[in-house]
């Protein structure tokens, strides 16, 4: 057989239009979730920023949303891509209200769902590029759980994704504590969401805060974060190195 | 035109070591619960033990998400063995399934390093040993995972049965009894914890004998 001949028809095999349909990188992407239990429920921070690349280009992106009567989702990574779990979601309890059976999908059954949802597109190649945290309250049980977009996904105390990890995690780990009152919670979250404002580069300072108890999901009006810039070695950085920046 | 290569990887590391030891009559299956990914540490409370059947403790590590899965296929298979033959599935019989499991995948395969434990259809404890991808082999004792070069080589010195290449064959299972081989555990996984950043925070070890199952757990050093 003529080489020649087989090699066109191999290259379509190779390079075939199905490829182009993968995710390959994220375009419009959110930064860190954070997200703790405290005494009454589960709160989530998030900031309301949706980065394109290098550009801080949208600045009102809600990254906390409710799910059902029981559980809250935050979302870091693509934000197209949050908008079809989103879809995924608000049809998953649709139907789980159509029952109308007096049961609903409580965190832990969202949570499960996520994780065969992230894990399934990744064995197929074609990952929903976020990393996701899904806390909820359903008869009293606290839930707050993680699942990333290879479909790794664990529960808490408290959580973080991306940057969050790095710098609100240990925050957590020395200051989170069973009783948390709500003032306390979301001060312990403010820290958080401040250090990660001033060392995260995507950070935008306008965040959300989100929670949820056994009463009921409440996502807050976003507001920013006092920042204090005015350090001495900030007033004339290059004074000792002319020329430098 | 080049192809466009993915800048994403399906597999990641989590971390974590486990280890089991068969005895006359027991069965010692131990893993720590540290999740990692990179150098952070996830989550310091997360199970990698399974239990797959009455006889049969899987400790699995390797990258989290297809540990989850594969215990997943297990339990859901070994709930249909149930079904079809109206028993549990012996532990040589669960041995088999995760082997087939595993090869069944041998193209895309599940990043998990199993040790399966339990009890043999004589009462005898048995441990299994794997690979990703499905090669296995019964031994008297084993261990996987991030700390299991560190382990090993101790394991070894302390429990090596003679030369299976001996006639007649001579059984792999340890002499020690349950309490000493719980001990030898703790002492190994003490000491990994020591030289494996992935290995830590807390033991939980799971004992299979005739009257049952038995959970232990012991602390470790968290950094």
């Amino acid at each position: 057989m003529n080489v020649a001949d087989s090699a066109p028809a191999m290259n379509n095999l190779l390079a075939s239009n199905a490829d182009s349909q993968r995710t390959l990188y994220p375009y419009v992407t959110g930064t860190s979730v954070v997200g703790i239990k405290y005494k009454d429920g589960i709160l989530l921070a998030a900031d309301m920023g949706g980065s394109y690349g290098s550009t801080l280009r949208y600045k009102t992106v809600e990254r906390l949303k409710s799910v059902g009567k029981h559980s809250i989702i935050g979302a870091s990574g693509e934000i197209s891509d949050f908008q079809e779990i989103m879809r995924y979601l608000d049809e998953l309890i649709l139907y789980d209200n159509m029952w109308d059976d007096g049961n609903s999908l409580g965190p832990k059954e969202v949570h499960n769902y996520l994780t065969r949802v992230m894990y399934n597109r990744r064995n197929k190649f074609n990952p929903l590029w976020n990393s996701l945290v899904l806390g909820g309250v359903k008869n009293g049980q606290k839930h707050l759980g993680t699942v990333n977009m290879i479909g790794v996904h664990y529960e808490d105390n408290h959580v973080a994704t991306g940057f969050g990890n790095h710098l609100a995690r240990p925050i957590l780990r020395d200051e989170w504590h069973e009783n948390l009152t709500f003032e306390e919670g979301v001060k312990l979250l403010e820290k958080c969401m401040r250090v990660l404002l001033y060392r995260d580069r995507s950070a935008v300072n306008k965040l959300q805060i989100a929670r949820i108890t056994e009463d009921g999901v409440a996502v807050f009006p976003p507001y920013s974060l006092k920042t204090f810039w005015n350090f001495n070695a900030f007033q004339n950085p290059t004074v000792g190195a002319e020329g430098s920046w | 035109m080049t192809k466009q290569q993915a800048n994403w990887s399906p597999y990641d590391n989590n971390g974590g070591t486990c280890v089991a030891i068969a005895g006359a009559d027991y069965c010692v299956i131990a893993a720590d619960t540290r999740m990692s990914t990179g150098y952070s540490i996830l989550t310091r409370d997360y199970s990698k033990i399974s239990q797959l059947a009455d006889k049969s403790v899987m400790a699995s590590s390797g990258f989290q998400a297809d540990v989850r899965a594969l215990q997943k296929v297990l339990a859901a298979r070994h709930l249909i063995y149930q079904h079809q033959h109206n028993k549990q599935m012996s532990c040589p019989a669960m041995a088999q399934l995760l082997s087939n499991t595993l090869y069944y995948k041998r193209f895309f395969p599940y990043y998990a390093f199993n040790v399966l434990g339990g009890l043999d259809n004589e009462g005898k404890g048995c441990v299994f040993t794997y690979d990703a991808v499905g090669s296995y082999e019964r031994v008297g004792y084993s261990s996987q995972g991030s700390g299991a070069t560190l382990i090993t080589p101790f394991l070894d010195n302390q429990l090596k049965s003679p030369s299976p290449l001996l006639l007649p064959a001579k059984d792999a299972v340890t002499p020690l009894s349950e309490s000493e081989a719980i001990d030898l555990v703790k002492t190994c996984f003490a000491s990994a914890t020591e030289r494996d950043i992935y290995t830590g925070d807390k033991l939980e070890i799971v004992i299979l004998n005739a009257s049952g199952l038995r959970r232990e757990y012991m602390e470790l050093r968290k950094d």
